[in-house]
């Protein structure tokens, strides 16, 4: 376990050292969440009853999208991973004694983390000073506030487990741009960030709802504003759990598999 | 460019063994230099003998265990330095990168302190370990990664161009602890290189390969003496210029300086010096056997690799 520790615990030092690109990711994410807030705002004025979440919650959803964008969205790549796969550092994972599954998965996590560490305070508190409707709403209950927690850690989980999938494909292609785009562009739609789920049409939500994109970030914001909760957040908890055991078993087959025939070429 | 279109449709394939029939044995404690021209497979053996890579067929043992089959258990007992590559965090301190191997290797704050002292003062590493990887020269940077293989003390050393890009101080400095670790613990260390510096110092026994085959096994005397008795000798001279003899040679000679070739079984090095020291006037000689590079050099050619 020390040793898994000791992985995260680089990770996050070698994330931390990046500060001129987590003060531009404050910026930017500030900007963002305020753009995106104000378009949804004037859909809002036009006829607030057609929209199945309250603004207020759309509100908090984006500013929690915006300060944890850097925890949930499958597009923050670890290219450290990717890289030791195409330029053959592998060589040197693999001389380690360390179940490369379990390595990959500390040092993913713990750099989407530190990422989030180093981002999501500014740009909470910049949401909490907006000014009404467009501030951030805290939780009413610690009930709700725990699951969030539980929910997030989950989701965390779920992001570097499916990311750690991706990377596995990378054994088989020589280039990693091309897979990521596309997994980038579905995972994104699928998982809420382009617009959250309950905006979907009913069909398309009952099932973009039971897929695991929906156990990233999905499921711990819609737990945070209050747009699920009781019962069905607990269900919303043990679907993520499920998830998260059934592409971590995915994901240590595939990359298993992967290694029985890696090759690492040029000295 | 014709080729290239046509490889858009078709390509051709040819299956290249790595290797084949290569088969050896290696005590405890012995220093293997492992040497062959680009090409031939010493990474390959090298990265199947840390279970890196997975080989179709056949079979490894070390210390009773097959690399790939038990690569978690083998690993913790074996140090790796693969000269291409780098072990180190690039944009954190060296420190940390250390830190980080002490802890997956599980190696106590005590014994992590005295091998940290050791191979800094050995290597020279006091101002290079807080600064990050990236900021340091090839040269410095190798001598960090040298010491991060060796920080949990490994029984066994495998090492893939390990002095690459040293300068002549550090290359210096990695052979003498290199030798001082196999001295003291008994490490036995397999050494692919083409610095023959490395197998002159290091190698107790060398074996080469091409094309994926062992082509010799011995040590490195025992080689000189198969492949060629002759000496080099060099003078430098007043006056007359030398002339060949029986057994000698001339290879080049220049005004007040030539290099002979000598074959020890005509005449000996002595009798040479003296015949020579009768023809002119002699200010300096020296003599020497043929160097390691020479002899690899025409081993290659005589296997055509």
């Amino acid at each position: 376990m020390r040793s898994y520790l000791a992985v995260f615990r680089i990770r996050f030092i070698a994330t931390l050292q990046y500060r001129e690109a987590a003060l531009a990711g404050i910026a930017t994410q500030a900007a963002w969440g305020a753009m995106e807030i104000l378009a949804f705002g004037a859909l809002y004025r036009s006829e607030p009853s057609a929209f199945p979440m309250l603004f207020s919650q759309t509100v908090s959803y984006i500013w929690l999208q915006q300060a944890f964008l850097t925890m949930f969205e499958v597009w923050y790549w670890e290219s450290d991973i990717s890289s030791a796969i195409i330029d053959g550092s592998i060589a040197y994972e693999l001389a380690r004694p360390l179940d490369l599954y379990g390595k990959w998965f500390c040092q993913a996590s713990a750099n989407r983390l530190a990422r989030a560490l180093l981002r999501s305070l500014p740009v909470l508190l910049f949401s909490l000073a907006a000014k009404e409707p467009y501030r951030l709403t805290l939780p009413q209950t610690f009930a709700c506030f725990g699951m969030f927690l539980i929910s997030a850690a989950l989701g965390l989980g779920v992001v570097t487990a499916f990311s750690l999938i991706v990377y596995a494909s990378l054994f088989y292609t020589i280039s990693p741009s091309g897979i990521r785009a596309i997994i980038s562009s579905l995972a994104g739609f699928l998982g809420g960030s382009i617009i959250p789920l309950p905006f979907f049409p009913a069909p398309v939500r009952a099932v973009a709802e039971k897929l695991p994109f929906a156990c990233m970030q999905n499921m711990p914001l819609r737990i945070f504003i209050g747009d699920i909760y009781g019962q069905e957040a607990i269900k919303g908890i043990f679907l993520q759990a499920f998830w998260l055991l059934a592409l971590v078993g995915l994901g240590k087959a595939f990359i298993s598999k992967a290694l029985s025939k890696v090759v690492v070429q040029g000295g | 460019m014709r080729n290239a279109v046509k490889a858009l449709f078709s390509r051709e394939y040819e299956t290249v063994n790595a290797l084949s029939d290569i088969s050896f044995e290696i005590g405890d404690g012995e220093m293997l230099g492992y040497i062959g021209p680009n090409g031939a497979g010493k990474s390959t053996t090298l990265k199947i003998m840390c279970g890196v890579l997975i080989p179709d067929s056949g079979s490894c043992v070390i210390n009773g265990l097959t690399p790939w089959k038990d690569r978690i258990e083998h690993v913790r007992n074996i140090g790796v330095a693969f000269g291409q590559r780098s072990q180190l965090w690039w944009d954190v301190p060296v420190i940390d990168s250390f830190e980080l191997l002490r802890d997956i290797y599980k190696v106590s704050s005590s014994e992590y302190t005295k091998s940290l002292d050791e191979l800094t003062s050995l290597l020279n590493l006091e101002e290079l370990l807080k600064t990050p990887a990236r900021a340091l020269s090839l040269g410095q940077r190798m001598r960090c990664e040298i010491a991060a293989s060796l920080l949990h003390s490994p029984k066994i050393l495998l090492l893939d161009e390990p002095t690459i890009g040293l300068d002549a101080v550090s290359k210096f400095a990695v052979r003498s602890f290199i030798k001082k670790r196999n001295a003291e613990h008994g490490t036995s260390v397999v050494i692919a290189t083409h610095d023959m510096g490395d197998i002159e110092a290091l190698a107790d026994r060398i074996l080469l390969i091409g094309k994926g085959r062992i082509l010799l096994d011995g040590s490195v005397s025992d080689l000189k003496k198969k492949f060629s008795n002759r000496k080099t000798v060099s003078i430098e001279y007043i006056g007359n210029p030398p002339s060949a003899f029986e057994g000698v040679s001339i290879l080049q000679a220049r005004e007040s300086h030539a290099v002979l070739s000598l074959e020890p079984e005509i005449v000996s090095v002595s009798d040479a010096i003296s015949f020579l020291a009768e023809q002119t006037n002699l200010t300096d000689v020296s003599v020497s056997s043929i160097s390691a590079e020479e002899m690899v050099a025409k081993l290659y050619s005589e296997y055509g690799i």
